[in-house]
């Protein structure tokens, strides 16, 4: 059924050259022993060693790794909540509204809501640091979520809640025993894009941020406009690395349960 | 000793478990009941039949909580039900999709209700495996929904609505998604726990053979009125209307203008064809619009013209329908009209006599039909 086609063959190889071959360059280059980025003076680790030993490089990741994790867990309960109602809520008055504004925010361009956000804080006199960058993520992360659970929600048997209530749960009870461990991977799936999102957020968090908090982002983009060093290169490489074990990882689970979930329904119809 | 017949219905010291009294529900602009008002007793098997839209589920859900009346009021053992939620009713629901929650085991799903009552680990651990004993699912208890076949599913799920011992148990399509011959071993079963058990069952169902086998009752329902709720065998022999003759088995409908004649009744029915005559308890005026009905298995066919039967025609034979145990005729009559005759096949492989497009005569009784208002 699949043949080798010149044309299919041709169309691949163009299509991946484009999507990886600048971050292969990257990543070749950060093993280079060389100062110079673009001069390949053979195989050496030594930018690794140097980063890790960057005080500067370490602050930043140590503030990033904070604002995710912070920002994405919050994002995580209010795009959940949200998601909920607005599957849930049934018909209230001004529903579509609602839920319109709740997308609204992942077509704003980054600037505006970063500019937005400044204007806030400069107007009820938060000072900028990490605080302030923690709530600029989560507001423009909680919306990914929201998608991401209530896509999920959508296709979730309500009667399942009903027979949770049906057998004497409470509704919040119903929600913590029921709901919430069924659409789990939902959650989790949103707090990991959320997570990403934040990790890699540079317009926003220049934005709002203040002298006492640079993230990785703002350091890594600062350090190219003088230059870029072979350490900045490594720096992408391990984080380019991350990514990858987490998507890979993230995708394996899912194919592994869908697959003990086929052989137990088969083996369920065999001894029915 | 004389067995006496379970009809709570007709015993008028008798306290119905559950009340509808004048309950309407609306959504919107749609009316889904309308000004119902219906008595459920203790220990009932009641079946709520009809098509669907008639309201059959939005009366269950009403039972269980999830929905409240638009007007009139529900009373479940003479308390007023309106102000009480789903999770604090002595009622549970078996869902028609089974509802069984896939991140728990068999065990922990049939628990799952007792541990809300808070009791402690021995007596639900004793309540689960006395259920999974009823419903026979001790060798699964430890599996997880998707890892048992459907019948097993229906069984889990009908074991967790149970385990709570409640007051009425509401069974919403249980049998729907089984195929026919475990179905029917299914209902057998039912009705088996529902006499071991002693609850009140209220099930809803859109198959007319499912609600004649199990229940003690059944109401007919048709766009949010209940027609008739009669026990099986008056529901089909005596229907109170056209309605519910179609809707429950097999019939012919032939309709006329009324004669009375003595304690018969006569329906003219035909230029050129003898009046039907048939019995009834109602009264008729002369005139009035009338529906003969019969059911097919009353309808006697043969070649020749019958002795003494109270009503004869005759007709030729257009259909021969072959179900292994009853064969069905249709048999046209002159005036167009087509008249289903059904007889049992009670000796093997016998000659047929009958084929298409033989005249015939079908005959019937004064008493094998019921003449119908409308």
């Amino acid at each position: 059924m699949r043949r080798f086609s010149w044309f299919n063959a041709t169309a691949l190889t163009l299509g991946f050259a484009f999507l990886y071959i600048p971050m292969i360059i990257l990543v070749i280059y950060s093993f280079n022993a060389s100062k110079l980025v673009t001069v390949w003076a053979g195989f050496s680790t030594q930018w690794y060693g140097e980063l890790v030993r960057n005080e500067e490089f370490l602050n930043a990741a140590w503030v990033t790794i904070k604002v995710a994790v912070m920002s994405s867990t919050i994002a995580t309960v209010l795009g959940t909540m949200a998601a909920y109602v607005l599957v849930r809520g049934g018909r209230f008055g001004g529903r579509t509204l609602f839920s319109g504004m709740i997308y609204a925010p992942l077509v704003m361009p980054e600037v505006i809501t970063g500019l937005s956000l400044l204007l806030l804080f400069i107007g009820i006199g938060l000072d900028r640091g990490v605080l302030t960058i923690v709530l600029a993520h989560t507001t423009f992360s909680m919306c990914y979520v929201s998608v991401v659970v209530s896509s999920r929600l959508v296709t979730f048997d309500r009667s399942l809640e009903e027979a949770a209530l049906d057998l004497g749960c409470s509704p919040f009870e119903a929600f913590r025993l029921v709901t919430l461990p069924i659409i789990a991977p939902a959650v989790i799936s949103g707090w990991l894009l959320a997570f990403t999102l934040s990790l890699d957020d540079l317009v926003i968090a220049s934005f709002t941020t203040g002298p006492s908090a640079t993230t990785l982002p703002i350091k890594i983009f600062s350090a190219v406009r003088l230059g870029v060093s072979p350490e900045i290169n490594a720096l992408s490489t391990i984080m380019i690395a991350i990514v990858t074990i987490g998507v890979i990882t993230a995708s394996l689970i899912t194919k592994q349960a869908a697959v003990r979930q086929a052989r137990d329904e088969r083996m369920a119809e065999r001894t029915a | 000793m004389s067995q006496t017949v379970f009809a709570p219905w007709d015993d008028p010291n008798e306290k119905p478990l559950i009340q509808f009294k004048n309950v309407t529900k609306r959504f919107g602009d749609f009316t889904a009941i309308d000004d119902l008002t219906q008595d459920i007793y203790t220990r009932e098997f009641f079946a709520l039949l009809g098509p669907s839209g008639c309201g059959k589920t939005t009366m269950m859900r009403m039972l269980a909580g999830f929905e409240t009346p638009t007007e009139g009021k529900i009373f479940i053992a003479g308390q007023d039900m309106a102000k009480i939620p789903p999770n604090k009713r002595a009622v549970n629901m078996m869902f028609q999709s089974y509802a069984l929650f896939p991140h728990l085991s068999v065990w922990d799903n049939i628990a799952f209700g007792l541990k809300r009552e808070g009791k402690d680990k021995d007596a639900i651990a004793a309540r689960v495996e006395e259920m999974l004993r009823l419903t026979r699912l001790s060798k699964f208890a430890k599996r997880k929904p998707h890892q048992i076949s459907g019948g097993q599913r229906q069984r889990v799920a009908l074991a967790r609505s149970l385990a709570k011992a409640p007051k009425l148990l509401l069974l919403d399509e249980p049998l729907g998604a089984l195929d026919k011959k475990l179905r029917q071993d299914t209902q057998f079963e039912l009705m088996d726990i529902q006499e071991k058990t002693g609850t009140t069952f209220v099930i809803v169902t859109h198959d007319q053979e499912e609600a004649m086998t199990v229940a003690s009752r059944v109401a007919v329902m048709d766009e949010g009125r209940i027609i008739q709720v009669a026990t099986p065998a008056q529901i089909y022999e005596a229907p109170n209307s056209v309605y519910v003759a179609d809707f429950i088995g097999d019939v012919n409908i032939i309709s006329g203008r009324a004669k009375p004649s003595g304690d018969k009744v006569v329906t003219q029915w035909a230029e050129g064809q003898p009046d039907i005559i048939g019995t009834t308890a109602t009264k008729f005026d002369a005139g009035q619009e009338i529906h003969f009905a019969i059911r097919p298995e009353k309808v006697a066919i043969s070649t020749e013209e019958p002795q003494d039967a109270a009503n004869k025609l005759q007709g030729k034979v257009l259909d021969i329908a072959y179900l292994g145990n009853i064969s069905t005729y249709h048999v046209a009559l002159p005036t167009g009209h087509v008249i289903k005759a059904q007889t049992a096949n009670t000796r093997r492989l016998s000659r047929r006599q009958i084929t298409w497009e033989d005249p015939v005569w079908i005959s019937f009784t004064d008493t094998a039909g019921v003449l119908l208002e409308h």
